[in-house]
C-alpha cells in the first residue's frame, strides 16, 4: 500500500484559518425507519482527493447522492463551494458525478455522449467540439469519439465515463466506486492515472470505495464509514497507524487484537496486561485511562518480527507454533497460534529467493515488536 | 411393466426416433405454423389464381387433367382488376390511415400510461397491468357493441353533455369515423402498453440520473434519452397495433358509417355478399403484401436499434 499525496506540503485540513470547500453538516437521512446516514459532519478542502469508505450498506453510496442531489438529506445542511444546496435539483448542482455503472448513453457515440452536459449549457458548437477533444486526449481516448460504448472495454468505457463527468469542469467531482469494473492491473494503473488528471484539472473529488487498498492509494484524506456513521477521518496513514477503534483497524488492512487491561500508565507510555497474549505489551502513550480500564492493542502483521532464533532487544515478545503459511510471491503470511491458543497473523517480506522457507509447519518460533508497533483501540 | 415413469418412457422413445427435445420444441411451433398459415395461405392464394364460377366451391379449378397431361391456368386478372377499381385502392389507404392514425392515438395514450406503471412501486405494478389487460376478460364483440350505448345519440355521453348544460343537440358520433378511431383505440391499446410497459421496466434509472446530473431538465431526459432508449418498445406496440388494425372488420362494421371504408369490410362482402373467392382471395393477398413490407421494414429497424443498445 502506497500514499499518493499530492499536497504532502498543502494540508489545507491541518490549517485552522482555511475555509473548506465542501461543508456537510450534521446530515442524516432515512428511508422510512432505516437510517442510511447518521449525523455526518465533514469538511472538504479545495483540490482534495476524498474517500469514503465503508463496507456495503454503510451509507456511503447515500451520501454521495445527497451530494449530487438525488437524494434530499432528511436533516442537516449540504454547502458547496458556500452555497448550500438545499432545494437546488440535480440538474443545477456545480457537481458532475461518474456512476458505479458508468451509465454511458448507449444510443449515443463516445462522442455525443461528452458533449451531452456541455450541449445542455448551450455553448457553441465549435468549443462544444474543441473541449470534447480535449478531454479525450487526456484520458488517452483519442480515435474513440465515434465508437458506441458497447463497443468499448471495461477500461475505455471507465475513462470515457470520467471524461464525460469531467468535461464540464464541476467545482465538485463524485466518483461512485470509480475503479470497480476494472480488474486488478487495469485499476492499479489507472488509479495514478486519476491522481494526475485530478492535479492537472484541480477540481476537488469525492470518491467512495469499498475497496481500502484503492482509498490508500487515491486519497489525500479518508472518512472510515460504518453503518451511516463517519467513526474516523484522516490521512491514508492516520487511518493505517492510528486506527481509532477496533472497526477501522480490522477494516483497513488486517490486525492483531489483544485484549486487556491498563495496567501502568506512564508519562510516555502505557502498559497493557494481556492475558491473551499472556504478556505485558508496551505501547507509545495514545491514551488516557484508568488503571484496570478494558482496552485492546491492535498490531499490524507486517510489524512482527518472526524468527527461529533470538530476535534480540524488543520490547514485546512472545513465542508460538506455525499453524499454516500462504506464500504470496512478495510476501508470506503465517498463521501463529500461542500457548493458549490466541491465533496470530505474521507477514514477512519475502527478501530472499529460496526454493526451501526457512520456516516451517509445526516450528516453534519466537515472535516480537517494537516498542511503537502497537496501537491502543478502545470500543 | 417398466416402473419408468411415463414421461421418461415417452421421452426415451422420441429420443431413439432421433427427436431431442431441443428439436421437439422447435419442432411443435414449426409444425403448428405449417398447419394453420402457411397451408391456409397457400390455398386463399391458390384461389385467387383462378376464375369465379356458379359451383361448389365456387370457382374453377386451376389444375385439371386434361388428354393426359396436367392443365394449369393461372388467372391474373383478379389482380388487375384490384387495381382498375378504384374502390379496391381507396379501401387499402382507408384502412392504412384509420390504422395508421388510430396507432398514433394509442401510442400517445399508451406511453404515459406504460411509463407511469414502470416507474410505479414494483408491488403495484402487478395490479395496474391486471387492470390494463382486464377488458380481455370480457368477450371483445360485447365491448365493442358497449361503445354503441356510449357514443349514439341518446347514449350516454350526449345524455351526459346535454344534462349539464354543454351542448343541446345530440351530437352524431356513431357511425362516424370517429367511432372507428375510439373503437380501435379502445381496443388495440393494451397491445401498445404492454411491449413498451416491457421495454420501459427494463430502462436502467442511472440513465436518467446521469442525464439530469449533466444538466438535462426532466423533459430534455425524456426526449434524448428515455425515448430513444425506448424505441424498440414503439416499435413493437405499433406493430401489434397497427396490423390488427389494419385487417380490422367488426369495429368499422359496428361502429363505423357508409363513409367508414376499410379492406376487411371490402373483403367480407366480396366473400359472402359477392361470393366470388377468387377476388376475395386477391385481396387477402394485396393485403398480406401491403403489410409484410412495412414490417419486415421496422423488423430490421428494430433489431439494428437493439443490437446498439446491447
Amino acid at each position: 500500500m502506497s500514499e499518493a499525496i499530492s499536497m504532502s506540503d498543502a494540508r489545507p485540513w491541518a490549517d485552522p484559518t482555511a475555509a473548506p470547500f465542501l461543508q456537510i453538516k450534521n446530515v442524516t437521512k432515512k428511508f422510512g425507519d432505516f437510517t442510511s446516514v447518521y449525523d455526518v459532519s465533514l469538511d472538504i478542502y479545495k483540490g482534495e482527493i476524498f474517500c469514503l469508505l465503508g463496507g456495503s450498506g454503510c451509507g456511503k453510496s447515500t451520501l454521495l447522492r445527497m451530494l449530487s442531489g438525488f437524494e434530499t438529506p432528511t436533516s442537516g445542511q449540504i454547502i458547496i463551494d458556500g452555497q448550500d444546496q438545499a432545494g437546488i435539483a440535480p440538474y443545477d448542482r456545480p457537481t458532475n458525478m461518474m456512476f458505479q455503472s458508468y451509465a454511458l448513453f448507449p444510443h449515443m457515440t463516445v462522442e455525443k455522449n461528452i458533449a451531452y452536459g456541455l450541449k445542455r449549457d448551450g455553448l457553441p458548437k465549435a468549443e462544444i467540439a474543441k473541449r470534447v477533444s480535449d478531454i479525450l486526449s487526456l484520458v488517452q481516448m483519442d480515435g474513440f469519439a465515434k465508437r458506441k460504448p458497447n463497443q468499448l472495454s471495461g477500461g475505455q468505457r471507465q475513462r470515457v465515463a470520467l471524461a464525460r463527468s469531467l468535461v464540464k469542469k464541476p467545482k465538485l467531482l463524485l466518483l461512485d466506486e470509480p475503479l470497480g469494473a476494472l480488474d486488478k492491473k487495469l485499476r492499479e494503473e489507472t488509479q495514478f492515472e486519476l491522481i494526475k488528471i485530478q492535479e492537472s484539472l484541480g477540481v476537488t473529488f469525492v470518491v467512495v470505495t469499498h475497496d481500502q487498498e484503492e482509498a490508500m492509494t487515491l486519497s489525500s484524506r479518508i472518512g472510515v464509514m460504518t453503518a451511516g456513521e463517519i467513526v474516523q477521518v484522516g490521512t491514508p496513514r492516520e487511518i493505517y497507524e492510528y486506527p481509532r477503534n477496533r472497526f477501522v483497524a480490522d477494516f483497513i488492512g488486517s490486525v492483531n487484537i489483544f485484549e486487556g487491561r491498563i495496567a501502568e500508565d506512564g508519562e510516555s507510555h502505557v502498559i497493557v496486561a494481556s492475558h491473551e497474549a499472556g504478556l505485558d505489551i508496551y505501547v507509545p502513550h495514545s491514551i488516557s485511562g484508568v488503571i484496570g480500564q478494558k482496552v485492546a492493542v491492535a498490531v499490524r502483521p507486517e510489524k512482527v518480527q518472526i524468527s527461529k532464533g533470538d530476535l534480540g532487544n524488543l520490547r514485546n515478545k512472545l513465542t508460538g507454533t506455525i499453524d499454516e503459511i500462504a506464500y504470496m510471491g512478495d510476501a508470506s503470511v503465517y498463521q501463529i497460534r500461542l500457548d493458549n491458543g490466541k491465533r496470530l497473523r505474521v507477514t514477512q517480506t519475502n527478501l530472499t529467493r529460496s526454493e526451501e522457507s526457512t520456516l516451517n509447519y509445526g516450528d516453534r518460533v519466537n515472535l516480537g515488536w517494537d516498542g511503537s508497533a502497537g496501537v491502543v483501540v478502545t470500543s | 411393466m417398466s416402473s419408468l415413469p411415463l414421461g421418461s418412457r415417452i421421452g426415451a422413445l422420441l429420443g431413439r426416433m432421433g427427436l431431442k427435445g431441443r428439436v421437439l420444441v422447435i419442432a411443435i411451433p414449426t409444425v403448428w405454423l405449417l398447419i394453420f398459415f402457411l397451408i391456409p395461405f397457400l390455398v386463399v392464394a391458390k384461389i385467387s389464381f383462378s376464375v369465379a364460377a356458379i359451383a361448389r366451391p365456387p370457382y374453377l379449378p386451376i389444375v385439371e387433367w386434361v388428354d393426359g397431361f396436367f392443365r394449369i391456368s393461372l388467372n391474373f386478372g383478379n389482380y388487375l382488376f384490384l387495381l382498375e377499381d378504384p374502390l379496391y385502392v381507396a379501401a387499402y389507404l382507408g384502412s392504412v390511415k384509420i390504422a395508421g392514425v388510430s396507432t398514433l392515438i394509442a401510442l400517445l395514450i399508451g406511453y404515459p400510461m406504460a411509463y407511469l406503471i414502470a416507474r410505479s412501486e414494483p408491488d403495484r405494478r402487478n395490479l395496474l397491468l391486471m387492470l390494463v389487460v382486464l377488458p380481455f376478460w370480457t368477450s371483445f364483440l360485447l365491448r365493442v357493441y358497449a361503445w354503441i350505448g356510449f357514443l349514439k345519440g341518446n347514449g350516454v355521453i350526449n345524455n351526459l353533455l346535454i344534462g349539464i348544460g354543454i351542448i343541446d343537440e345530440p351530437l352524431v358520433m356513431l357511425q362516424t369515423d370517429f367511432a372507428v378511431y375510439v373503437g380501435i383505440v379502445y381496443t388495440y391499446l393494451p397491445f401498445m402498453i404492454l411491449p413498451l410497459y416491457a421495454n420501459l421496466v427494463k430502462l436502467d434509472e442511472a440513465y436518467l440520473e446521469a442525464s439530469a446530473d449533466l444538466g438535462a431538465r426532466p423533459i430534455t431526459t425524456f426526449f434524448t434519452v428515455t425515448l430513444p432508449l425506448s424505441l424498440s418498445g414503439i416499435i413493437a406496440g405499433c406493430m401489434l397495433v397497427f396490423i390488427p388494425a389494419v385487417g380490422e372488420f367488426v369495429i368499422p362494421a359496428l361502429l363505423g358509417g357508409p363513409d367508414t371504408l376499410m379492406i376487411g369490410q371490402v373483403l367480407w362482402n366480396e366473400f359472402f355478399s359477392n361470393r366470388d373467392w377468387p377476388i376475395a382471395s386477391a385481396v387477402a393477398i394485396v393485403m398480406l403484401f401491403v403489410l409484410v413490407i412495412p414490417i419486415m421494414l421496422l423488423r430490421w429497424a428494430q433489431s439494428a436499434s437493439e443490437g446498439e443498445n446491447q
